[in-house]
């Protein structure tokens, strides 16, 4: 498999890409993704990898479209989204920041229900969550659109479209239920993109997978609006959260965001008791130095636990950032190092294959108690969720 | 944090053959090509040429008498005796030309069927063949609710939306904006000339040259924090719109003075005008004064009052950007 392709800088998906005929190393990574694809004839083009037809069909807009749940009216046909903290306005005929929700005529709606633009069989340790079902696989799946704008996201072609941009397959959460199932995933996993911006298709797909016994993570970058992260990730079994810096003003420059908001997402989820881990991609010369290391390990600690997983990742060059270096690994050994030192129990690497800090280690007696390799996890030996060596309490989800 | 600007060797070229591009047009038809001749600092000229009979009796544009008041604009705008004079000075055979309209507004506040018609007549007679005019915007079927009639292949005026032919598959980088760009745009046309509408707009302030750009890219929605600024400047700054745009042809006939993008009826004005100019800039300033005197007007608040002024307007003409000029001392209006 491909290096690039397993970053787990933003997942990188096995999408058919855009309308047009991909170029040749768009074309090779999906060529090599389609080797971790299965044969979904259900999604044929995605999973397969291969180059959508230039004049691929119109898609039937009316079986994407549903009224919107978090938004509320104003005067003059325009309404406010609540959904992100972003707070758009919205005049009519307009979208929002996302570019998949529409006013029309001062009813707001999403255009990406049951709109999938990508669809996977992906371990579970891609998204990442390591304290989650080690060793399983999630059926993963995005629509296009994000409420943000990283410099960096690997997935911008998805990410940073409209959903008519991009070709997609009806996909109703019930289908999706049946899919997931099919292929023994135990999970289904909202990704790729910006879940937050489809959260009515996920809430439906996470409520159908339940009926059918399955269960539902999203990875998200936690930019919600409290009430609509609540009721939407409510809905969700376990929580991977990017958070990309603990500065404002990268969020500002960077991702076109706001840090506190995420922050706030954290603590909530946290009160709703939802098992959630920390991705922070370490950006060389933007977000990698120690004191920002610092206060986000304490700032964990403090509000969230000491057993919080939190993985630093390596970047890659992308989308915007072509400009920068990949992350020389002492930076991650650094930011790992001071993270330890600050108190978290759970402190990894990601993005560096066979790196020992991707492997989970029992924080009293230091014996191996999860090997990875790669994406998968090799041996497994918490019992009764703890240390099978001195029965320290490890916590997380580890059998389904 | 600046965008990358170094995407690869592949845009490293395209960047270098457009920035030759730029420098070659600014002999003869650049920017501020229109100013007064021999004054020490050319004033910008902007048109604005008005019929209150454009509409006769009736509801509909007439034909004719839009064809006859974008003659008066184009005269007036490269002082030329002949109509055709005036659109030879601006185009060549050979070459082909996009107009780039708006028709998000639907029939109630697109750019005018008659008007663009007379514009592809126009470019016709002064030697542009037929199929080598492309009306474009971004959607096909917003084009064909505002009244247009899509046309593909043969020698017939081209007419058609992006999502016909998609968009470059590079992004194209400038300060705040990343994006890809309309193949019609980089592919069907050498010569850009922009057909706006003038129009309110609840974010942007104002919605007419500069902002009709949205709509040459995959990701306009990205691009409305902060009142479009500094994305509105920084988006006409790429190579790709710079070098190709010649002229400016806002369709003043109906205007929208409030409750912008989308049409209100109640805020819709029969203004019956067009605003020509070859400096973007000069001519969206032209523009949201008008805006400003028909809300005044009206009663209602100026957009600064309403926490909305069109910002990006300056943004376009600092020293940064340099697409024209908003100072009303090197503004020439020239009514007609």
């Amino acid at each position: 498999m491909s290096f690039e392709l397993d970053t787990q800088q933003g997942e990188s998906s096995v999408l058919r890409g855009n309308r047009s005929p991909f170029d040749r190393r768009s074309f090779l990574r999906c060529a090599l993704a389609s080797g971790a694809a299965l044969g979904l004839t259900e999604f044929s083009a995605p999973a397969a990898g291969m180059p959508a037809a230039a004049d691929a069909q119109k898609q039937d807009e009316a079986q994407f479209t549903v009224e919107a749940k978090f938004y509320h009216k104003l005067a003059n046909r325009k309404i406010k989204c609540d959904l992100c903290p972003r707070g758009c306005t919205v005049g009519d005929k307009e979208r929002g920041y996302c570019g998949v929700r529409e006013n029309r005529g001062g009813t707001y709606y999403s255009l990406v229900h049951s709109r999938v633009c990508a669809a996977h069989v992906d371990p579970i340790e891609k998204k990442p969550l390591f304290h989650y079902l080690p060793g399983t696989v999630a059926f993963s799946l995005a629509t296009a659109g994000c409420n943000v704008n990283c410099k960096f996201c690997q997935n911008w072609n998805i990410s940073q479209s409209r959903p008519e941009q991009v070709p997609a397959e009806y996909a109703p959460p019930r289908r999706i239920a049946d899919l997931a199932r099919q292929y023994n995933c135990p999970t289904i996993a909202y990704t790729y993109s910006e879940p937050v911006v489809f959260a009515e298709f996920l809430m439906d797909v996470a409520d159908a997978g339940h009926e059918a016994g399955i269960r539902s993570i999203v990875v998200s970058n936690g930019y919600m609006q409290e009430e609509a992260l609540k009721a939407a990730y409510g809905k969700m079994d376990a929580v991977k959260i990017d958070l990309k810096s603990f500065s404002e003003s990268y969020y500002r420059d960077v991702v076109t965001g706001q840090l506190k908001p995420v922050l706030e997402s954290l603590v909530t989820l946290k009160n709703m008791g939802k098992w959630t881990e920390i991705v922070y991609l370490v950006v060389p010369g933007l977000n990698d130095g120690d004191a920002e290391f610092r206060v986000l390990a304490t700032w964990i600690k403090t509000n969230l636990g000491e057993d919080v997983p939190l993985h630093f990742t390596q970047f890659h060059p992308e989308y915007l950032l072509k400009n920068l270096p990949i992350t020389p690994v002492p930076t991650l050994e650094r930011a790992k190092a001071i993270a330890d030192a600050e108190g978290l129990h759970y402190v990894y690497i990601g993005n560096v294959p066979g790196h020992p800090a991707q492997n989970t280690y029992c924080p009293k007696c230091r014996r191996l108690l999860v090997e990875r390799v790669g994406f998968t996890a090799g041996q497994m030996l918490i019992r009764k969720n703890s240390c099978p060596f001195c029965s320290h309490p490890i916590p997380g989800v580890w059998h389904v | 944090m600046e965008p990358a600007q170094n995407a690869g060797r592949r845009s490293f070229l395209k960047k270098c053959l457009t920035g030759a591009a730029l420098l070659g047009a600014g002999g003869g038809g650049g920017l501020l090509a229109t100013g007064e001749p021999g004054a020490p600092f050319a004033k910008s000229r902007v048109v604005v040429a008005r019929d209150p009979m454009l509409r006769g009796t009736g509801a509909t544009v007439d034909l004719r008498r839009i064809e006859a008041l974008l003659d008066r604009a184009l005269q007036a705008l490269f002082d030329r005796d002949h109509p055709i004079e005036a659109w030879k000075k601006l185009v060549h055979p050979g070459e082909m030309v996009g107009l780039k309209v708006n028709t998000l507004g639907g029939r109630g506040v697109a750019s005018n069927l008659q008007l663009v018609e007379a514009i592809c007549d126009r470019l016709q007679k002064a030697g542009i063949k037929a199929g080598d005019i492309v009306v474009w915007d971004r959607d096909s079927e917003e084009m064909e609710h505002a009244g247009f009639h899509l046309s593909m292949g043969g020698n017939r005026v081209q007419c058609y939306g992006t999502d016909h032919v998609d968009y470059e598959e590079d992004l194209a980088a400038y300060g705040s904006v990343g994006s890809r760009l309309s193949k019609i745009l980089t592919q069907r046309c050498n010569v850009l000339i922009n057909v706006p509408v003038l129009k309110d707009h609840d974010g942007a302030g104002v919605t007419i040259g500069l902002k009709n750009m949205y709509g040459v890219i995959h990701n306009p929605n990205k691009y409305h924090p902060n009142g479009c600024d500094p994305y509105i400047a920084d988006l006409n700054m790429l190579p790709e719109i710079r070098t190709r745009m010649r002229l400016t042809i806002c369709d003043a006939t109906t205007v929208l003075y409030e409750g912008g993008p989308g049409f209100k009826p109640e805020h819709s004005w029969k203004c019956n005008a067009l605003l020509v100019a070859q400096d973007p800039v000069a001519l969206d300033h032209t523009g949201w004064q008008m805006i400003e005197r028909k809300r005044a007007e009206m009663g209602l608040k100026t957009l600064k009052a309403e926490d909305r002024a069109p910002n990006y307007i300056a943004t376009a003409a600092d020293a940064q950007h340099r697409l024209g000029t908003n100072d009303p001392r090197r503004i020439s209006m020239v009514e007609v």
